[in-house]
């Protein structure tokens, strides 16, 4: 443990030198590779997800798309990367980049497609049926009404998306690209282990942000009344309890016996995302 | 390593043939560095799940602290894992450390969920019946979360079958070796034929232990059979 | 007025859902599609506003063909509100009643003000404004499910079995503030349920489905009961309609006066009041406490003074009966007052007077005997 602080310590070790680049360096090559590939995926299992689901149709193109999960990344990385060599040698670190690229995507797209999907189909019958049943135009139901209740499934097919090649991208530098793997195979390949796990800290960390940043943006763009965080807030006391006394005592159904037990007022907080990450 | 098969993807079986003993060892380390963890995991992931469900201020940090252990990239946790754990770089037993708090981390939140999942008139009437906590779990609650929990164990079967092979790349040996091979043998032009062997054992692998699950689910939920059936 | 001219629809494989139905809703008032499932009821409702297409026949509005617009455009004219409200959980409940309006380019502000009038209209108080529908109950949310319906102010609203999920107190309240509010606004409703209660509680016309689509009787509530058309409209109508069928006779039957005595009386005076034993106990304002039975009380018993007529004494049987009720009333009072004798009381629950059972029975059988002789419809 003490080789990986030292390892992180060492100032030499940020800001690089002229022939080796720095650990902010190898950060930005790492969030752009990650970038690329959850923009690509996204861009074709965002819209793909929302018009199967909303559709309802070829939904076949979704158990395809979960079989993609069963392929090994690392063999398809190899696999891309020795089918592509031959084809742009000689074009810098294009020879490393489409093959990784490519292989991300395949990681990425399964993830948000299933979930964008579910996410869609699962908005209750009665809701979508109200929404036509008041003149919405199938454009409007899907934006003004799928989408916004989809959003907690979709935010969780994003984020598992992006943990997933955050921490495959590492494997980019086994081909030869550069991002915090670099540190990991040098690492291990001169017996440095304070680099190797150092570097892996890093991958660590970094997922760790992004997932947080992500549920952040959740966070902000989906609904209260989706996600169940309700406020609780009322003036002074125990929100929760000053809640349901209020609720009582303005609840014109509840001239039942039912009226002061709390049980039968307090709403049911809906749980936030839902199901394992790409249970999906 | 190289062999009277030819270069081309389809020369595999050829491949196959000249490296059976080989392959087939790797195959065999592969299958289980990829259970052990699940099987391990499950048994861990149980009894926190269950916590988590039976007291409610327990569900939130559980579900954190899992949450933020399935962020560690796999990568990471194989080469973090000597530290922790006090063993040699190269020892599969990191892999199998690894993938267990990968499992782990993946299963709690779905054992936890699929235990809410039961209805609340199910367990009253369990309860009233006279059922201890054990027995409600052992007969009621579990049988009516397997197929949430077995959910769960196939995305977690799945997504190890292809880590494992990530940890070729640090140098333990399993179907990964494969893809590592054909990428030391491309250097003078592509030589697919061990890439794609493990590649197709692989997919393999994860559909038949995929498969797997979802019959012994069906297994242990016969009334299931009934509703699809209608 | 919406007319079903030969209506059917047929699905794939030969299922008729419905069958040739022709049918007219009047305008303003409550046309109530009844039937089991299976019937076509609410497919039946779902043509109105093109969520289902019909197979063959034409359905027209104020005799506008419903094909000659959009369906979008219809439906925006047309209310909708459906079993389980399908309140839109990512909006706060003004927004999800404000939603019509803002479709068709009413302004934000505009809409979301005319949302709150709406909620208190349907009985929400405003401070249920700016919660989530997630927050609220059943029957709340389906008030704001009737709130949403009415936002655009649409002529004509579809109601496909909306108080067929709450419970069977809120489900009353709610029939009874419906019938309120449709007082007041007098639209042309549709409306499906499976509850031949409901139907004749609510409906001005009762149009009754069989199984297959086939449109059985169309009638008002009361020929409905009193004359079925067909053994299945009969089964359906129920066993005990004749009880049933005098909720819709007005009771002018003569009332007998009713001897009472003030709470707090000497129960001397009970005595010298009482008919039969019994004596019926007011409050000051003359409304009925309950009945006093003498024989109990030889000598008093519990109460603030010995020798007083004292809530205690007093037996709580009996419903009261508001004057210019229905037989189905005034019977009820007569049927479970203790002494045999209903009350019937006035607009401010004053005592007016009682009724026998016999009394009632009598009635009947006069009206009865005027009535012209019953034949199948």
């Amino acid at each position: 443990m003490n080789e990986v602080l030292v390892w992180l310590n060492d100032p030499q070790n940020w800001t690089g030198t002229r022939s080796t680049p720095g650990i902010g360096d190898q950060v930005a090559a790492h969030l752009a590779y990650t970038a690329v590939a959850l923009l690509i995926a996204g861009g074709i299992a965002f819209p793909l997800g929302l018009v199967l689901g909303h559709t309802g149709r070829a939904s076949w193109l979704v158990s395809v798309a979960n079989g993609l999960r069963s392929l090994p990344t690392v063999g398809l990385l190899i696999l891309l990367y020795v089918m592509v060599s031959p084809l742009v040698s000689g074009r810098g670190d294009a020879v490393y980049l489409v093959p990784t690229e490519i292989a991300l995507v395949v990681l990425a797209l399964p993830a948000i497609l299933a979930n964008t999907y579910a996410g869609v189909r699962n908005v209750s019958p009665a809701v979508r049926d109200a929404a036509f049943g008041m003149g919405m135009t199938g454009r409007q139901v899907l934006f003004r009404v799928e989408l916004p209740n989809a959003l907690p499934l979709v935010f969780s097919g994003v984020r598992s998306a992006a943990l997933q090649v955050i921490a495959t991208a590492t494997i980019a530098a086994y081909v030869g690209l550069d991002g915090l793997g670099r540190y990991v195979y040098d690492g291990l390949a001169s017996r440095q282990f304070g680099e190797m796990a150092g570097g892996a800290v890093l991958v660590a960390v970094l997922a760790l942000l992004v997932d947080l940043l992500l549920a952040l943006v959740q966070r902000v763009t989906v609904s209260r009344g989706v996600s169940g965080r309700f406020s609780r807030r009322a003036a002074g006391g125990d929100g929760r309890t000053a809640r349901i006394t209020e609720l009582a005592a303005a609840d014109p159904d509840d001239l039942s016996p039912a009226a002061g037990d709390p049980a039968a007022t307090d709403p049911v907080p809906v749980p936030e995302g839902s199901g394992g990450r790409s249970t999906g | 390593m190289t062999s009277a098969a030819g270069s081309a993807p389809w020369d595999l079986f050829g491949y196959f043939a000249d490296h059976r003993e080989q392959v087939l060892e790797l195959l065999w380390s592969h299958t289980w560095l990829s259970v052990l963890p699940v099987v391990v995991g499950l048994l861990v992931a149980l009894p926190i799940g269950w916590l988590a469900r039976r007291y409610r201020w327990a569900y939130p940090p559980i579900v954190s602290v899992t949450g933020l252990l399935y962020t560690i990239p796999s990568l990471a946790l194989f080469v973090i894992m000597p530290t922790l754990l006090g063993t040699q770089i190269l020892d599969p037993l990191n892999v199998v450390a690894a993938l267990t708090v990968y499992t782990v981390a993946l299963l709690v939140r779905v054992v936890a969920d699929g235990l809410a999942a039961v209805p609340e008139d199910v367990l009253q009437a369990a309860t009233a019946m006279g059922l201890t906590r054990l027995q409600l779990l052992r007969m009621v609650q579990l049988p009516l979360a397997v197929p949430v929990i077995a959910a769960g164990l196939r995305v977690a079967t799945v997504a190890n079958v292809s880590l494992v092979a990530i940890a070729a790349t640090i140098g333990i040996p399993q179907l990964g070796q494969l893809f590592i091979t054909g990428f030391q043998l491309s250097v003078s032009g592509p030589y697919y034929p061990p890439i794609v062997l493990g590649i197709v054992l692989c997919v393999a692998l994860a559909l038949l232990l995929d498969r797997l699950i979802v019959l012994s689910a069906r297994l242990l939920t016969p009334w299931q059979r009934v509703v699809t059936a209608r | 007025m919406i007319r079903f001219d030969a209506v059917s629809k047929e699905y794939p494989g030969g299922t008729v859902a419905v069958d040739e139905l022709s049918l007219t809703a009047p305008s303003g008032t409550i046309t109530v599609l009844v039937g089991p499932s299976g019937c076509g009821k609410t497919t039946s409702l779902r043509m109105v506003n093109r969520m289902i297409e019909p197979t063959s026949g034409t359905i027209t509005i104020d005799d506008r063909d419903i094909t000659s617009v959009s369906a979008t455009e219809l439906r925006r004219g047309i209310g909708y509100v459906i079993q389980h409200a399908g309140l839109f959980p990512h909006r706060t409940v003004v927004d999800n009643v404000a939603t019509v309006p803002m479709l068709t380019g009413t302004g934000r502000r505009q809409a979301r003000s005319r949302a709150v009038e709406l909620l208190e209209r349907v009985g929400l108080p405003a401070a249920f404004a700016d919660r989530y529908p997630a927050q609220l109950s059943g029957g709340q949310q389906q008030r704001v499910g009737v709130a949403r319906a009415l936002a655009a102010d649409p002529p004509v609203m579809l109601m496909d079995e909306p108080f067929s999920a709450v419970d069977p107190v809120v489900r009353d309240q709610l029939q009874q503030e419906f019938l309120r509010l449709q007082q007041e606004l007098g639209k042309t409703i549709v409306f499906v349920t499976h509850d031949i209660d409901e139907a004749i509680r609510l409906g001005d016309t009762i149009a009754v489905l069989a199984v297959g689509g086939r449109l059985a009787q169309v009638a008002t509530p009361a020929a409905l009961l009193a004359t079925p058309a067909d053994p299945f409209v009969a089964g359906f109508v129920g066993r005990d309609r004749g009880y049933r069928a005098l909720a819709f006779m007005s009771a002018e039957v003569a009332l007998a006066a009713e001897p009472a005595v003030a709470l707090g009386s000497p129960l001397a005076r009970a005595r010298d009041v009482a008919v039969d034993d019994w004596v019926l106990v007011v409050d000051e304002n003359d409304r009925p406490q309950g009945w006093l039975h003498l024989p109990a009380h030889p000598a008093g018993g519990p109460g603030p003074a010995p020798g007083e007529v004292g809530p205690a004494l007093l037996n709580l049987g009996g419903t009261l009966a508001p004057v210019g009720g229905t037989l189905r009333e005034a019977l009820d009072a007569a049927l479970s007052s203790p002494s045999g004798r209903g009350i019937v009381v006035d607009d401010a629950g004053r005592l007016v007077g009682s009724v026998s059972a016999a009394t009632v029975l009598d009635h009947v059988h006069d009206t009865a005997a005027d009535t012209p002789a019953r034949g199948g419809a």
